[in-house]
This record gives C-alpha cells, sequence and structure tokens, in this order.
C-alpha cells in the first residue's frame, strides 16, 4: 500500500504543490449537506437542507443569524461553524459598539478569511471543517460570500456548497440572468427550487428539513430601509415551501422533470 | 553572596551601609492630566438645509499667553467630515494621529466603505468615555461636522468625558456662553428650522459670532478657520481668515474693570 507522505499536517506542500489536510478539510464540507445561497438588486437569500442523525434527534442547525444585517449557512462541521460564528458575532457587535456602524459584509468576511489561512500555515493546527455562505447587506448593497477551509473567500452571485451541490449549482446557473432583477419571494423560489433540484430521489422538502434566511432592504420613495435577517424554521417555512411549488409547474413545465434531471 | 532572592544583585550591606530603597515604591499615587496646558478656545457649529459649517480661531494659548498663532484646529477626516477641537493642543494632536492611523486601516482593509461624521463621533466619543474612566481624561471638547448615513448634515459634540449633545447650532468654551445664544436666533425652532437656513445666513452667523467671541473672550484671536461641509460631502476649507468689520468702540462705554479708574 502507498503511504502519503505528505497529509501529516497542514503546513507541508506535496511535490505537486498541494496541501493535502486543506484538501481533505474541503472533502468535509461535501459531507455536509446542501445549502444555496443567492443575491439580488435588493435582497440576499440562504436555502439549506437540514438532516437529522437519527429519527429520534433535532435537526441540525444549517442557518445562523449573525446580525440584524448579517447571517450564514454552513456546510461541515458544525462545530467549526459555531466557532467562526461566535466570532462574527463578536466583530459584529463590536463595530456597532464603537462605530455606531454595521460591519460591512466584505470585512467580516475578510476576517474569518485571514483566520481560517493562518490555520493552513502554522504547525500543529488544522484548518477549519467547514464550507460557508455568508449572507448581507450593507452601504454598498446586498452581498453573498462563499468561504472555504483554505481561507478563500469570494463575493458570489449565487452559490451552493455540500453534498450534491452540483445540481443546484446547475440551476443556479440556468437561471442566474433572471436573479438580478427578482424581488424577496421569487428569490426565494429560485432558492428552494435549486434546493430541491439537488434533494436524493427519496427526498423532499419539509418543514422539518428546510431552513431559510433571508435579508434585503426595502426602498419606499428613495429612502432605503433596512430588511433585518430573519430566519425562517419549522412551520414558519410551510407558506415559503408552498410557493416554491405552486408555480413550479406553470413558469418551466417542470414538475414532472425535476425528478428525472435530478436521477441524471 | 547569601540565600535571600531580595539581596542579590544589590550592593552589600555589610560594606555599603543598609539600601535605601526608597525610591523603588514612591509614596504618591500614579496621576495623570489635572489640567490641559496649551489649550485652544472656542468651537462654532451650524447647520443649514445642504451642509454644516464650522469654525474655530488659529490660536492656542498656555495659560493667558498667546502662545501659538497659526495652529489649525479644524481637521479633516477621510475627505467627509470635520472635526473642531477644543481643550488641550497635544490632546488634538494625539487624536489626529489616532484618526489619521483609523483612516489608513479602514481604507486598507476594504474599498467603498467609508465612515462618515456620524460613525466618527460615536467613535470619539467612547475613546473620551474610555480615557475619562481609565481617570485619565483627553482634555478635549469636539465638534463633529459631516454628513449621516442617510446623506443629511450632522453635528454633534463630544467632551473628555465622554458626553455627546447634539443640536442644529453648537458651540463648545466660552463661545457655549456668548455665541450659542446668538446662533440659536438662527433656529428658532431647533431641527424644524433648519430647511430655512442658507449657506450664506450660517456662514454669516458663525463670522459675526467669531468677532463677537474676539471682542469678549481674552484667549481668542482674529484669525481664524472655517470649513464647510456640503451635501455632496465635500469640504470648502479655509484657514487663514481674517476678522472684517471689527468696531472697537464699544469698548468706550465699557467700566468697572481694566485700566480706567471710574
Amino acid at each position: 500500500m502507498f503511504r502519503n507522505n505528505y497529509d501529516n499536517d497542514s503546513v507541508t506542500f506535496s511535490p505537486q504543490g498541494r496541501i493535502f489536510q486543506v484538501e481533505y478539510a474541503q472533502e468535509a464540507v461535501k459531507q455536509g449537506s446542501v445549502v444555496v445561497g443567492l443575491v439580488s438588486k435588493t435582497h440576499a437569500v440562504l436555502v439549506a437542507l437540514k438532516r437529522n442523525a437519527e429519527e429520534l434527534s433535532s435537526y441540525q442547525k444549517k442557518v445562523i443569524a449573525i446580525d440584524d444585517h448579517l447571517g450564514l449557512s454552513l456546510a461541515g462541521l458544525a462545530s467549526d461553524a459555531r466557532v467562526l460564528s461566535n466570532f462574527m458575532k463578536q466583530q459584529s457587535l463590536a463595530s456597532k459598539m464603537t462605530y455606531g456602524r454595521p460591519i460591512p459584509v466584505e470585512r467580516i468576511v475578510g476576517m474569518i478569511g485571514d483566520r481560517a489561512q493562518t490555520n493552513t500555515q502554522q504547525y500543529g493546527r488544522r484548518p477549519y471543517g467547514v464550507g460557508l455562505l455568508v449572507a448581507g447587506i450593507d452601504e454598498l448593497g446586498p452581498h453573498l460570500f462563499e468561504f472555504q477551509p483554505s481561507g478563500m473567500t469570494q463575493e458570489m452571485l449565487a452559490c451552493a456548497i455540500g453534498a450534491r451541490s452540483q445540481m443546484a449549482r446547475t440551476y443556479l446557473e440556468r437561471h442566474l440572468d433572471e436573479f438580478a432583477e427578482c424581488d424577496r419571494d421569487e428569490l426565494l423560489k429560485h432558492g428552494l427550487r435549486a434546493l430541491k433540484e439537488s434533494l436524493a430521489q427519496d427526498k423532499e422538502l419539509t418543514v422539518d428539513n428546510t431552513s431559510v434566511g433571508v435579508v434585503g432592504s426595502t426602498s419606499t420613495d428613495g429612502k432605503k430601509k433596512l430588511e433585518n435577517f430573519k430566519l425562517y424554521d419549522g412551520q414558519e417555512i410551510a407558506p415559503l415551501l408552498e410557493a416554491s411549488l405552486e408555480t413550479t409547474g406553470t413558469t418551466e413545465g417542470e414538475t414532472a422533470g425535476d425528478a428525472m434531471e435530478t436521477d441524471s | 553572596m547569601n540565600h535571600f532572592p531580595q539581596a542579590w544583585g544589590r550592593p552589600r550591606d555589610d560594606i555599603y551601609g543598609p539600601y535605601d530603597s526608597s525610591h523603588l515604591h514612591s509614596s504618591l499615587p500614579q496621576s495623570h492630566t489635572q489640567s490641559p496646558a496649551v489649550t485652544g478656545t472656542s468651537v462654532l457649529g451650524v447647520k443649514f438645509k445642504d451642509g454644516v459649517v464650522i469654525a474655530a480661531d488659529n490660536l492656542a494659548s498656555y495659560g493667558s499667553l498667546a502662545r501659538f498663532t497659526d495652529v489649525k484646529r479644524l481637521r479633516t477626516f477621510a475627505g467627509t467630515s470635520v472635526i473642531g477641537f477644543g481643550g488641550d493642543v497635544s490632546d488634538m494632536q494625539y487624536l489626529d494621529r489616532l484618526l489619521q492611523s483609523l483612516d489608513i486601516r479602514e481604507n486598507y482593509s476594504s474599498h467603498g466603505h467609508s465612515l462618515n461624521a456620524k460613525n466618527l463621533h460615536t467613535y470619539l466619543a467612547k475613546i473620551f468615555y474610555k480615557r475619562r474612566s481609565d481617570f485619565n481624561p483627553l482634555w478635549n471638547n469636539v465638534l463633529v461636522a459631516g454628513l449621516d448615513d442617510e446623506g443629511k448634515p450632522f453635528l454633534s459634540q463630544a467632551d473628555l468625558l465622554g458626553t455627546t449633545f447634539s443640536a442644529p447650532t453648537l458651540a463648545t468654551g466660552f463661545g457655549a456662553h456668548l455665541a450659542q445664544p446668538l446662533l440659536r436666533r438662527l433656529v428658532p425652532h431647533d431641527e424644524g428650522s433648519v430647511k430655512d437656513v442658507t449657506r450664506e445666513m450660517a456662514i454669516d452667523a458663525v463670522k459675526e459670532c467669531m468677532k463677537v467671541l474676539f471682542y469678549r473672550d481674552a484667549r481668542s484671536s482674529d484669525r481664524y478657520s472655517i470649513a464647510v461641509v456640503t451635501k455632496e460631502g465635500e469640504i470648502e476649507m479655509k484657514e487663514d481668515e481674517k476678522l472684517e468689520g471689527q468696531s472697537w468702540a464699544f469698548a468706550d462705554m465699557i467700566r468697572g474693570y481694566g485700566t480706567q479708574v471710574n
């Protein structure tokens, strides 16, 4: 059996220029259940599929509110995500306390990116085993950022990470042009449909296994008003799920095609 | 050498006599600034419908001595806000350096986000409060002029205790007594009157008050700086203005103090 000599720690490169520990961490992200995020000109939406470890247990937390203007969803190790989200809550609060300003989304994503990067460059540390989608709004508008264990962060128009997320990404790529002009409800529908694409055959979106987070702004006569980050869980989801089902047939005639595409 | 650690490295008592350790712990508690040293006097600020006017003279006094006559007490931040400093000049310079580094940090970490005057005022108030809670105050009274997050004119005050106050017209120091009542004539209904105040009215009122202050405040000078922050977020700063149209005729009438006998 061949042994890989270059995956004992996260500070050693392989001769091919790879850091195996970081790549393994990225595998942990792929083990997590799928999360989808997308932005329009006014809103940012996070949609996540929750899993329960066993029939008797509760469902894991997939969407975390950080602040009024900011939230995230995670795929991978939930405990690592909790450490990161606690840090983000602290930073967000600090910004509000010292400047009276909600922290810019790019700034706070940069902070967790820097933290994750140091884990890949110091001996005896391990990379975070979690990928995040961070959705928030600031003076420049709504944003969606992707965060990876390598410390890489990038702004996205739409993104899906986690198990079987390729299906969701395909949906997002196909409908990318529509997102920008979507209102809140339409964007939610797209999010839920993208999530549905990535479901296994025998699975369905229910009030138990779906989580949604929305943040955005509404403008009334030229004045922008912040719509606080809203987390939908449990029964609150029901109307959203219904709405996403309603028009599926009418807009694209995909009700039948759905399952078949998931199969392919 | 003996086995008492406290004796190690010290002159031996048996040769040099008992060690005088009085300098090791001075009996007085540590103390910080009890009073300012080199000071600037009043700062004036007035909101008008599309911006804010702020002014301060260019004098730094050492007690009653007019020590420095070309000190710029209006400082800009991020090209969008102006801070007028009253009180200790060295503390002003410290705060200016602090804000300079804050500005660099802000611009370095990401583009497109900037701290507006409101954010800046919050930050300064926290700094003042922290320092007064350490019993080591920054001896200043500042006005912050600029725009808030809705792009509306913003004017607010913060002092060495971390107290904050906001009004359409503000004045620090002697100006709070002499100029503020005059400035308030511009805005009889407080915030509701700001929409009726034009840029010219605001500037004229401030200039007039600077004159009154020069007449009656013995720590003031006739050289002053005046800045206008416009709704577009631009600053028009003039740093070497001279009071115009002074008339000292009234001084003749004053009796009861000064050099006259009766």
